[in-house]
């Protein structure tokens, strides 16, 4: 790799090896199919029951829009941190607020993750990136390090508890993965800063 | 802990009824956002010199959470969407 250095005009160039761009691909690509607007978590998507005083079409057009669940955390840890409550200490507010923005914010992250994929060629090689997709690439690699970092469980001790690993530990990899998506993000954060 | 840090101008409200008090956007740590994107974020979302992101992005790292916006609850509740967009993990609430 080298990292993401700025350009005239606001954008961003980095280059990435083809092994490298594979990782992120595939990194990326799950961020998508986690967050895909219309998938729900498998573990909550337990039928609401349905208000008997509402024309049926209504009830129809509203489930269309937000579909069973929405207004339900997400039990998967890694989709509740992506899809964060919006109230701590109020379940209603949250889960209302919920039904109500969690599709877009979807969509969002799903876009971001998209226009990674758009401008990170297959084989690695030179990257690129206007203002606007290097903005999409902060957004997603931090997607993909939220979702790493809690199926890893990392914390603010993350050096610590990584060099305390034997390198064949099967977390090994998983946490060189991790600290290399955090130094690429941050070569990016600097060149736009 | 407190959750209002001096950078952003809260007024006293403990003895104004629940209906005029202020909401507040919050901010909270996590383990995985790295500090210069947290200010990055601060600077880009709300247009915050970098002095003031900074130093708001320590509230967050240090004392777990911090207070980076206060108004209408409409308003509030934007920023919240705007910062779950940006993977930052945050809340809305009404002053107390």
């Amino acid at each position: 790799m080298e990292p993401f250095r700025s350009v005239r005009g606001g954008g961003a160039r980095a280059w990435l090896a083809a092994a490298e761009a594979s990782l992120l691909r595939n990194l990326v690509g799950q961020i998508m199919t986690l967050v895909e607007p219309g998938a729900s978590d498998p573990q909550t998507s337990a039928p609401e029951t349905s208000d008997p005083s509402r024309p049926d079409d209504l009830a129809a057009l509203e489930e269309m829009l937000y579909p069973p669940g929405a207004a339900q955390t997400p039990e998967d840890p890694v989709l509740a941190r992506l899809l964060p409550d919006a109230y701590s200490d109020d379940p209603e507010a949250a889960g209302e607020f919920r039904k109500y923005t969690e599709p877009a914010l979807r969509s969002a992250k799903y876009e971001v993750a998209k226009q990674v994929l758009d401008t990170l060629p297959e084989a690695g090689g030179r990257i690129q990136l206007s203002k606007d997709e290097a903005l999409a690439w902060l957004k997603a690699l931090n997607d993909v390090r939220l979702a790493l970092g809690v199926r890893l469980g990392v914390t603010e001790e993350f050096e610590e508890d990584w060099a305390k690993l034997k390198p064949d530990d099967p977390q090994w990899t998983a946490y060189e993965v991790y600290a290399w998506l955090g130094a690429v993000q941050e070569s990016l954060v600097q060149a736009l800063a | 802990m407190s959750t209002a840090p001096a950078e952003v101008d809260l007024p006293r409200s403990a003895d104004k009824p629940v209906s005029d008090r202020p909401w507040v956007t919050i901010v909270w740590n996590d383990p995985v956002n790295l500090m210069s994107y947290v200010t990055y974020v601060f600077q880009h979302v709300f247009g915050y010199p970098k002095k003031k992101a900074t130093k708001l992005m320590l509230d967050v790292h240090h004392k777990g959470k911090a207070v980076v916006a206060a108004g209408a609850r409409e308003a509030m509740e934007h920023n919240v969407e705007v910062l779950h967009g940006y993977g930052l993990w945050a809340t809305v609430r009404q002053d107390t």
